[in-house]
């Protein structure tokens, strides 16, 4: 079966054997050519037309040379999990050409750089050769070639998919921005574009067409690193220090836009401090100074920068400051391949630092997550006193995915058990210790530098420590308080986001577990395992650790479990298996760890075999 | 046991007597800057320097609740506990105090930053953070108690300590030390001084106008470590320290409070104005010397590094250059305590990125 006819097109008024709505389209060009202005108008002309849209960025670790590839699933159902095959290929770069060719679906579409050669490779294709260095010379004076050539394909593609002319000026007018010149040389070429594909090619029998529907409208297309920015933006965020590394730098750099652009008061002064350090220690270790000292801090990094914050991550769990870490993982381990994804720092994040040691996660999947879950990690962080880690990947971070508009956010600003003048005295400056639970949540109240008050400070130290914050290498008191930190961690376990769980219809003696990006493929996974196959499972998408009640009942209410993620030794298994030992025998594990995203398909196999022998 | 050296009889307070009967400008005794009892072996020059830290923020009047007293790990960066137990402290990771105390002035810029360090906690696990502190000119006391040596993990040779210079069991040090001072000044500090801890006199003044400087202050101070490094053939010695130290001036500093009141030699030497208005004064002693002149400055650390002389005092300042506080322009409030109203803004700001999306 082949992937074009998976899901069979409901073509409405398209020739029999047409296939709407529902393909793939991979464009293949040389990294830093600038077709990104090209693929951006491609994918949002197609979801101009009302049809959902995902973008798969795939690029090396590389600023200029290397292939990269920019998949855009059109997908009516609303799929958006990528798939191992695509229909509409456009062949850009010689060196990946052949390849490329090779990978296409069964009855796909070649659009190729005509010197290529590449029409005698398959017989079972369609192929559209276009003279891209000839077209060229009509549209643009020559030092603008090598950037307006990527823009003729979307005109041939246009022609080819039946994109409305309008929908492609709209799409080309947002990616150019507000640049009359840019705009009008890239219009003209992809009108040249156009032109050469109407006049030479015949739109073969079947094949691939967009029609409008209305699909998308009001959706946005935004990338996960920009949504976590945003929602640091209505955090309320004031201390951002980070150091650059892929996949997590557009966080930083996104919210460096937002806050110069709408944290600035009219005299200039900032409401912000954003600061790149020079390496990840430093980075971790002034977001630790400022949450000490009350800022909502934050920094963003991935796996290899978490490694060199370890030290520092343990600080801040130990002497209970607040700070919130993004961590947009990619395949590790050591530098591993630093533009692909993965799931890979879940166990390393949940237990990080030498010690007994344990850190919330949150784990959004979508960026309205990222969002909404940026915003409760600083709640979380000052209410609880300690290192928040919000989890996202290389797919979710910089890929982009249509969704709804982010609601304004409804709560106010939790910042925790801040002790002010007031409070103290209401506590009793002798009664209250820096590290004394005074509530029985195993939350201390902490007062800030600078509150003018005897008996308000106190200090702060990763060494022992009693209740008054006075060293101590005591026994009684060094139990006494890390007993206290796993009481808070389990006050902590009612305030984290609870599991989404969605039981099929009449239950199933089977349930899966995943959380993160893998939610999508295992969304359509799911649908096509009942259409296919007649199988059917409850799902529990996780969205924090600590787990929550509701993780346990699910997996006891089961006969077995599968727990599906991105990584090689099942990661998420083994906190599953530590954390609920009573129910740990009826965990099943499905990992996917080549560096691209889990396509459904994988999962659909896997639960067929091991279903087989269950 | 080497017997302790005995400190220098109290000199007269640069800024003249304090009013009435100890009590600073804040009407404070000395007493309300001090802090827990030292757990350091008797005799520490570290003792001596937190005692001239105390007497510094007396002085100097500083409010005793807005000063962050910020260290790394090891013997000087515990002596954090031992002064101004009424502000708060942070003994936070080895080498890494320049980071923390960046994320609080950050995040509070009412903050008086006083960092503690130590010739392992700065010039060797922390090198990387020292260098970039300086390069962001971050308002900080930067204070290095030098020892040459590794106290709390048992006298190991330290990067300041100099080649040739012998341990407690006598093997002699192989490497080239590292010249904290030389570092700063090459790297730009805009206040870099050198002194000893048996030098109250010095090195209190030094440490008020460090305390007052606009950006990054460096204020390496060889302060010996009685344990293991206090013997003939150390380079960082009582007996050596005594005996090589070599003022290159006398060193007073005037609180702007003062400065109708205090009669000093006018012309004698080289005057700063530092930020809050008070005068740094370097009174000429055997040689002319200009901190603000970097070439003088490079000359003399070369000079000195080539002769070991001790050569002490404030080998240059800068009170042009703006610090990171400056450069971010940040709002006067403290970042940590602005409310939600202006840190959150309305939903009409969230329809706009909303629509740039679409």
């Amino acid at each position: 079966m082949t992937p074009s006819t998976a899901v069979g097109a409901a073509a409405k008024g398209a020739p029999a054997g047409v296939v709407v709505n529902d393909f793939a389209i991979n464009v293949a060009t040389v990294n830093g050519t600038g077709s990104q202005t090209a693929n951006s108008t491609l994918i949002s002309a197609i979801m101009r037309m009302g049809v959902p849209v995902s973008g798969k960025n795939i690029f090396p670790s590389n600023i200029q040379g290397l292939p990269t590839w920019y998949v855009i699933r059109v997908c009516e159902e609303g799929w958006i999990a990528p798939r191992p095959q695509s229909e509409v290929v456009i062949c850009m770069n010689r060196e990946t050409a052949r390849d490329d060719v090779m990978k296409c679906a069964p009855g796909g579409w070649i659009i190729y750089d005509e010197p290529f050669q590449l029409s005698t490779l398959r017989d079972d294709l369609h192929y559209f050769p276009v003279p891209f260095s000839t077209i060229v010379k009509d549209v643009a004076p020559p030092k603008l070639w090598k950037l307006v050539t990527n823009m003729l394909y979307v005109g041939v593609a246009g022609h080819l998919l039946g994109l409305e002319i309008e929908a492609s000026d709209a799409a080309l007018a947002k990616a150019v921005g507000n640049k009359p010149k840019a705009l009008q040389v890239n219009q003209e070429a992809a009108r040249a574009g156009l032109a050469y594909a109407q006049a030479n090619f015949t739109i073969p029998e079947g094949g691939f067409r967009v029609e409008r529907r209305d699909l998308t409208a009001g959706k946005i297309l935004i990338d996960g690193n920009a949504a976590t920015a945003l929602g640091m933006l209505m955090a309320g965020v004031t201390v951002v220090t980070w150091y650059p590394i892929t996949p997590s730098s557009s966080v930083a750099e996104s919210l460096e836009g937002y806050l110069q652009k709408y944290r600035v008061g009219k005299d200039g002064k900032k409401t912000f401090a954003i600061l790149q350090a020079e390496d990840e220690l430093a980075a971790v270790g002034m977001a630790i100074g400022a949450g000490w000292a009350g800022a909502r801090s934050t920094t963003a990094t991935s796996g290899p920068g978490i490694s060199l914050m370890s030290e520092f991550i343990g600080l801040s769990y130990y002497a209970e400051v607040p700070t919130v870490i993004v961590n947009v993982q990619r395949t590790g381990p050591s530098t591993g391949l630093p533009t692909r994804t993965m799931q890979g720092d879940v166990l390393f994040c949940a237990y990080n630092s030498h010690g007994d040691t344990k850190h919330p996660l949150l784990l959004p999947a979508s960026p309205q997550e990222c969002y909404e879950m940026a915003q409760d990690a600083f709640d979380l962080a000052e209410r609880f006193q300690t290192t928040v880690f919000v989890i996202t990947d290389l797919d979710l971070g910089m890929n982009n995915w249509m969704c709804d508009p982010f609601p304004y956010p409804a709560k106010d600003h939790d910042r925790g058990k801040v002790a002010d003048e007031a409070k103290l005295r209401e506590i009793g400056v002798k009664e209250w210790g820096r590290y004394k639970d005074l509530d029985g949540d195993g939350i201390p109240w902490r007062t800030l530098p600078g509150t003018e008050m005897d008996g308000a400070a106190y200090f702060t130290r990763g060494s022992g420590h009693n209740e008054y914050a006075r060293y101590t290498e005591s026994s009684e008191a060094y139990t006494a308080n890390v007993d206290r930190l796993l009481r808070k961690f389990e006050t902590l376990r009612g305030h984290v986001p609870a599991p989404l769980r969605d039981d099929c219809e009449g239950g199933s003696a089977v349930g899966v577990i995943a959380y993160g990006t893998t939610h999508w493929s295992l969304l359509e996974a799911r649908a096509k395992l009942q259409r296919e196959k007649g199988i059917t499972f409850d799902y529990l998408r996780l969205l924090a650790f600590p787990f929550t009640d509701d993780v346990e009942r699910f997996v006891e209410e089961h006969d077995r479990v599968y727990v599906i993620e991105q990584n090689r030794d099942g990661q998420m298994l083994a906190m599953l298996r530590h954390e609920l030992p009573r129910v740990a025998a009826k965990l099943r594990s499905i990992r996917h760890y080549d560096g691209m995203p889990v396509p459904a398909r994988f999962i659909i196999n896997q639960v067929v075999e091991q279903e087989a022998s269950a | 046991m080497p017997t302790p050296p005995t400190l220098p009889k109290m000199p007269a307070v640069p800024g003249g007597q304090p009013k009435g009967p100890a009590l600073n400008h804040r009407e404070l005794p000395m007493t309300d800057y001090g802090g827990g009892n030292s757990t350091l072996c008797a005799g520490c020059g570290h003792d001596a320097i937190t005692a001239a830290l105390t007497r510094a923020l007396w002085e100097n009047a500083e409010n005793p609740y807005k000063v962050a007293k910020m260290s790394g790990i090891g013997c000087s960066s515990k002596t954090t506990a031992y002064f101004l137990s009424r502000s708060w402290g942070f003994n936070s990771v080895h080498g890494r105090m320049p980071s923390v105390t960046t994320g609080a002035v950050l995040a509070n810029r009412g903050l008086k930053a006083i960092g503690i360090s130590g010739d392992g906690d700065s010039a060797s696990i922390g090198i990387g953070q020292l260098v970039h502190v300086i390069r962001r000119n971050l308002p900080l006391c930067y204070v290095v108690e030098n020892n040459g040596v590794y106290g709390l993990t048992k006298g190991q040779f330290s990067a300041t300590a100099d080649r040739g210079s012998r341990s407690k069991w006598g093997d002699s040090n192989q490497f080239e030390p590292i010249d904290l001072c030389g570092l700063a000044v090459e790297l730009g500090c805009t206040f870099v001084a050198r002194s000893y801890s048996g030098d109250r006199k010095q090195l209190i003044p030094i440490l008020r106008a460090a305390m007052r400087h606009r950006g990054t202050a460096l204020v390496d101070v060889l302060s010996p470590c009685v344990t293991f490094n206090n013997h003939a053939g150390s380079t960082k010695s009582y007996d050596w320290a005594k005996e090589r130290e070599d003022p290159i001036h006398e060193v007073g500093y005037v609180n702007p409070w003062e400065l109708e009141e205090v009669e000093y030699e006018a012309g004698s030497g080289v005057e700063v104005t530092l930020p809050d208005g008070g005068l740094l004064h370097l009174k000429k002693l055997e040689r002319d010397y200009d901190p603000r002149d970097i070439k003088a400055a490079k000359a003399l650390l070369a000079r000195g590094r080539e002769s070991h002389e001790f050569l002490t005092g404030v080998i240059y300042i800068d009170e042009d250059r703006p610090s990171l506080l400056d450069e971010l322009k940040l709002v006067d409030a403290p970042l940590a305590t602005l409310p939600q109203s202006v840190t959150r803004p309305g939903p009409e700001v969230l329809d706009e990125v909303m629509e740039s999306f679409r």
